[in-house]
């Protein structure tokens, strides 16, 4: 399979890979994917006083596009506010990169971190998450919910 | 000696042309370009010749005897014209076939059109090392069995089959007995008299040979009789008609007679080169798996999962490296290699597989350069691994209820 310039760019030159402390009540972390499936993707965000994501990190098992999805991400939601991040679709991911059809799961599942990192900042600050607006999404919190078993 | 990029380490796929094939086809493009089956001209005879000499290149690699080889287009041709030649001949006295679950897609589709035709069909699941064994075979005949299908050597994890035990089960019991030889022949001993076998599948371009041209052995004593696939002007014994490609055909024989000379040499030559490759990265790579057999496989195969790292991104990462995975990205399917499921690997490590197919061309200098790419970029892909991370960290990923999608 032949890749656009922007995924190898990002493969070969991802973007804020890395890892936070989870436990820091700042910082949000999403883990959506599975092993068996072939991409599992960690983004983890921290959020200033103000509500702006000051910085990103992620860790991906999966292929190039699936990585550079992710590292793609990070470099979005910096500055954003969550609620403007919230709205990053996956069209737009996959848009960016050129994905072919057959790697759109791999922008659907960008997008499903960012909102799994987000859910899990909300629900530190004791907000009330409101309940999956997308099947991703669902998706996304069980993986979470499962690596974080003390919820 | 300089290495030259990109390195070639995808000879199960397929391989390249010898320079003495190609020197002994040349004429047969210009100026002895006759029509094989034209009887009355000097051009027609010379073409037939060259076929004959081929068909004794190609036998003599197999301990057949020439009459026995039926030219065809490649292997896919000549597993179609085995599984379904013989299942329409024989329909009037069985309609049960076994073959195994790892066999490549032109048996088993073959298989899925003659279930849709009538016939049922029996897959043996191999054990965890790809062996498929005449005891597995046995348990799965029936009296109305009428062909057992299994190959020689798999193609994607270089496994080699019981073939000449399972060979003489089907002579005791009667039924033809089939084998897709592509990635054994001029790599493995063969000799199917030795084999007990009835029918056996070759292609050229996988020893050497041009692409395009392939045979079918067809043995005749006991005869092997089978429904031609192809109707026309009755070439090859009635079996296969079409303008016989006289080039491709003289290519196939001279890889044939190449690959019977050197490959004493040759077998010993890879397996030092693999076992090199293999030793190399797992001094200095943990956490991998073998798929296959340790010692049952090809010479120049080596099939390894690297866990916690993506197949598709570690083939990126050994961009200036032509080798394959079993991860499901490098399929249109999106479903991993159904190969290594079948050994019961699991998803995340065939998803994880890498096949390094050496060959007559490769090097210890490539072997060298490969194995210190994988071994960095292994590395630098696990440091990227959200899976890597959990391990270090001492989750125990199969106690994660991971969410499908």
């Amino acid at each position: 399979m032949a890749y656009s310039d922007k995924v190898v760019e990002h493969y070969e030159n991802p973007r804020n890979v890395g890892s936070m402390d989870k436990s820091d009540p700042n910082v949000g972390t999403g883990l959506v994917g599975a092993p068996a499936c072939g991409d599992v993707m960690k983004l983890q965000i921290r959020i200033s006083e103000d509500g702006i994501i000051e910085d990103a990190k992620f860790k991906t098992f999966g292929c190039g596009s699936a990585i550079a999805s992710s590292s793609l991400v990070t470099e979005w939601v910096k500055g954003k506010s969550v609620d403007e991040a919230e709205k990053i679709k996956n069209q737009e991911i996959a848009k960016e990169l050129s994905l072919p059809p057959v790697k759109i799961h791999c922008s659907v599942l960008a997008e499903d971190a960012i909102k799994a990192a987000i859910a899990d900042y909300r629900r530190k600050k004791g907000e009330k998450v409101e309940a999956a607006k997308t099947a991703g999404e669902a998706h996304a919190r069980q993986a979470f919910d499962v690596v974080n078993p003390s919820r | 000696m300089t290495l030259k990029f990109p390195i070639y380490m995808d000879y199960h796929a397929t391989t390249p042309v010898d320079r003495r094939v190609l020197d002994a086809m040349l004429p047969y493009f210009t100026e002895h370009f006759g029509n094989a089956a034209s009887r009355n001209h000097a051009f027609g005879w010379t073409a037939e010749a060259a076929v004959e000499k081929a068909r004794e290149q190609v036998a003599a690699l197999i301990g057949a005897d020439p009459k026995e080889i039926i030219f065809t287009s490649g292997a896919t041709e000549s597993d179609n014209l085995a599984v379904k030649g013989v299942a329409y001949f024989l329909k009037d006295k069985g309609k049960h076939i076994v073959t195994s679950k790892i066999e490549h897609k032109a048996i088993l589709d073959s298989c899925r059109a003659l279930e849709r035709d009538g016939f049922e069909v029996t897959y043996v699941d191999p054990d965890k090392t790809g062996l498929v064994t005449s005891e597995m075979i046995k348990n799965a005949l029936r009296p109305d069995t009428i062909l057992v299908s299994v190959m020689l050597a798999n193609n994607e994890i270089g496994t080699v089959n019981e073939i000449p035990e399972i060979g003489a089960l089907c002579r005791s019991k009667g039924i033809y007995f089939h084998t897709d030889a592509v990635q054994g022949i001029g790599k493995i001993p063969f000799d199917v008299n030795s084999a007990n076998v009835d029918l056996a599948s070759m292609t050229a371009h996988k020893i050497y040979g041009p692409k395009g041209v392939g045979a079918l052995y067809v043995r005749r004593k006991p005869r092997v009789r089978l429904h031609p696939l192809m109707d026309g002007g009755g070439h090859e014994r009635g079996m296969r008609s079409g303008t016989l490609n006289v080039p491709g055909i003289v290519g196939f024989g001279m890889a044939c007679e190449v690959a019977r000379l050197d490959m004493a040499e040759d077998t010993k030559r890879l397996a030092a080169l693999r076992d090199r490759l293999k030793a190399q990265i797992y001094a200095r790579v943990p956490h991998v798996h073998l798929n296959g057999h340790e010692t049952r496989r090809l010479p120049g195969n080596l099939n390894i999962s690297f866990a916690y790292v993506e197949g598709e991104s570690l083939l990126m990462a050994l961009k200036d490296v032509a080798v394959s995975s079993g991860s499901a990205c490098t399929s249109a399917s999106l479903e991993p290699s159904y190969v290594l499921r079948a050994l019961g690997v699991g998803d995340d490590l065939a998803h994880s597989s890498i096949r390094f197919g050496l060959g007559r061309f490769s090097t210890q200098e490539e072997v060298d350069y490969v194995s210190n790419l994988v071994v960095d970029k292994v590395k630098k892909l696990r440091e990227m691994s959200p899976l890597w991370e959990m391990v270090q960290e001492g989750v125990d990923l199969k106690s994660v209820q991971w969410a499908a999608h």
